[in-house]
């Protein structure tokens, strides 16, 4: 049995309760114990970042000490989080003067930082750790006849990891391909949702997703399927409004990965915070 | 008709500036940009810029001070490092729009009531004082200082999130504050 640390970020205990859940839930039914880090604190996301760049990466690494402390890798699902933790373990490696700083002031908390936490994503973990066969053998619902556009977005492929292509991923194509499911040929998958922007310039950001829904359409998916919680509320949340402004008629339910992985291993809807969502999916697993 | 001159010439830039940022760690490589606009091309939001991310380095490395921090450009970028990722000259593009974002907020240029600084001032403060981000508040306290008709817009969103438990009333934060503080103190002193 495979142990993990796990960082939840707050997200996973805010809008996006329904990709904790489901991660729990995927990675206890794989036989992969997630241990959640003792009194983690925020990342910083990328709101940190436009304040201060020497304290953002004070503050994620914190995590890090702990993650060290533990030595167990460090499994981060949501992107930002993902991104924020990769970042300031490049930064602390690379740029002398904020790692003697950063170090200063872990010195005076009485934490230790070595620098030797490794920052995984479920995604990579459920591939490279269980692999698709294994995966494949899990499934009991087969999921034929649905089509995924696989959405990646920005933050879990670039510019840090290095488990899949920043550009053109497929690790979510192959994963959905052992689950019994069609995927599309969704030319957006790495195309940027404006993240807050649909909070802060509001037009921006719905045009970005009303991009994004529309060739997902275009592509003949059933749903999209993302690994970040900002990413699946832009696409969920101002769907209504998007129609609205663009007279549209978009009714496509976003999905978790680990969600999709749940319903294939027959996982109670409820364990994967299925019922949580605006747009239901609930009528695309009527018939799996 | 009169010619009316609209380009800076070099004495009347700012020196210091244009030092500054290509002294900084992301802004070392600037000196190489080809100004070849790969940037530009592969930004999802450069249409919507004032000066595209191709201008504001060639801008910034000469020194326009002011036009720089006062665009709409450096408050559009949503870190998405498509540029980052395709620069030809490796340059870390995403990176010198933080610095330019944080030297833009120190120095009080953007409009008052501007969303996207204010919601990252909140976003600091509550991250520094909990150790933790609860969105039901940060979304609140932003949107009361830069642009309360959009929590109107929301409020049947909200309900919805609600009802799921996806937003609450209860704050996130973290047992080892006086730790965290003692880190980030410690950082912000070294600074000064």
């Amino acid at each position: 049995m495979r142990e993990y640390s796990y960082y939840p970020g707050c997200s996973a205990k805010g809008l996006a309760k329904a990709y904790e859940a489901s991660v729990l839930s995927v990675f206890q039914y794989l036989g992969l114990t997630l241990h959640e880090l003792e009194d983690w604190n925020c990342c910083g996301a990328t709101f940190f970042n436009d304040i201060d760049g020497y304290l953002a990466v004070g503050l994620a690494s914190r995590n890090l000490c702990l993650a060290e402390k533990r030595g167990l890798d460090l499994v981060a699902p949501c992107s930002a989080c993902f991104l924020g933790l990769l970042k300031a373990k490049d930064k602390m490696e690379n740029n002398t003067e904020i790692r003697e700083r950063v170090l200063k002031g872990f010195e005076a908390a009485g934490l230790k930082y070595n620098g030797t936490a490794k920052i995984r994503h479920p995604l990579e973990v459920v591939i490279n750790d269980v692999g698709l066969d294994k995966i494949s053998e899990h499934v009991t619902h087969k999921l034929e006849g649905l089509r995924i556009a696989p959405y990646y977005g920005c933050q879990l492929v670039r510019p840090y990891s290095d488990f899949d292509d920043p550009m053109y991923p497929v690790s979510m194509d192959r994963l959905f391909h052992a689950l019994g499911a069609e995927v599309t040929d969704y030319g957006c998958k790495t195309r940027c949702c404006g993240g807050a922007l649909t909070g802060t310039v509001e037009d921006v950001g719905l045009r970005l997703n009303y991009i994004l829904l529309h060739e997902a359409q275009r592509s003949g998916a059933d749903c999209i399927v993302t690994v970040c919680p900002l990413c699946l509320f832009n696409l969920e949340s101002y769907q209504k409004k998007i129609n609205k402004l663009y007279g549209a008629s978009f009714n496509i339910p976003i999905l978790y990965f680990t969600q999709v992985m749940g319903l294939a291993f027959g996982i109670a809807h409820k364990k994967l915070g299925i019922e949580k969502a605006i747009i239901s999916p609930e009528h695309l697993f009527a018939t799996v | 008709m009169e010619f009316k001159r609209e380009i800076k010439y070099e004495s009347e830039l700012d020196k210091d500036f244009a030092h500054w940022i290509t002294s900084l760690p992301a802004g070392e490589k600037m000196k190489e940009c080809i100004q070849c606009g790969t940037c530009s091309g592969s930004c999802p939001v450069s249409v919507y810029m004032d000066y595209t991310p191709r201008e504001i380095i060639g801008m910034a490395r000469m020194g326009f001070k002011d036009e720089v921090l006062k665009s709409y450009t450096i408050w559009l970028c949503a870190s998405c490092y498509n540029c980052t990722v395709y620069c030809p000259m490796k340059i870390k593009i995403t990176d010198l729009m933080y610095e330019l974002k944080q030297r833009a907020i120190r120095e009080g240029y953007y409009p008052k009531r501007f969303t996207v600084p204010v919601m990252a001032k909140e976003f600091f403060k509550m991250v520094r004082s909990a150790g933790r981000s609860t969105e039901s508040y940060l979304l609140l306290k932003t949107f009361l200082k830069s642009n309360p008709m959009k929590l109107l817009s929301m409020t049947s969103l909200g309900l919805k999130l609600f009802k799921s438990g996806r937003i609450g009333l209860k704050k996130e934060k973290i047992r080892s504050q006086k730790e965290l503080n003692t880190i980030l103190d410690s950082i912000l002193q070294e600074e000064s």
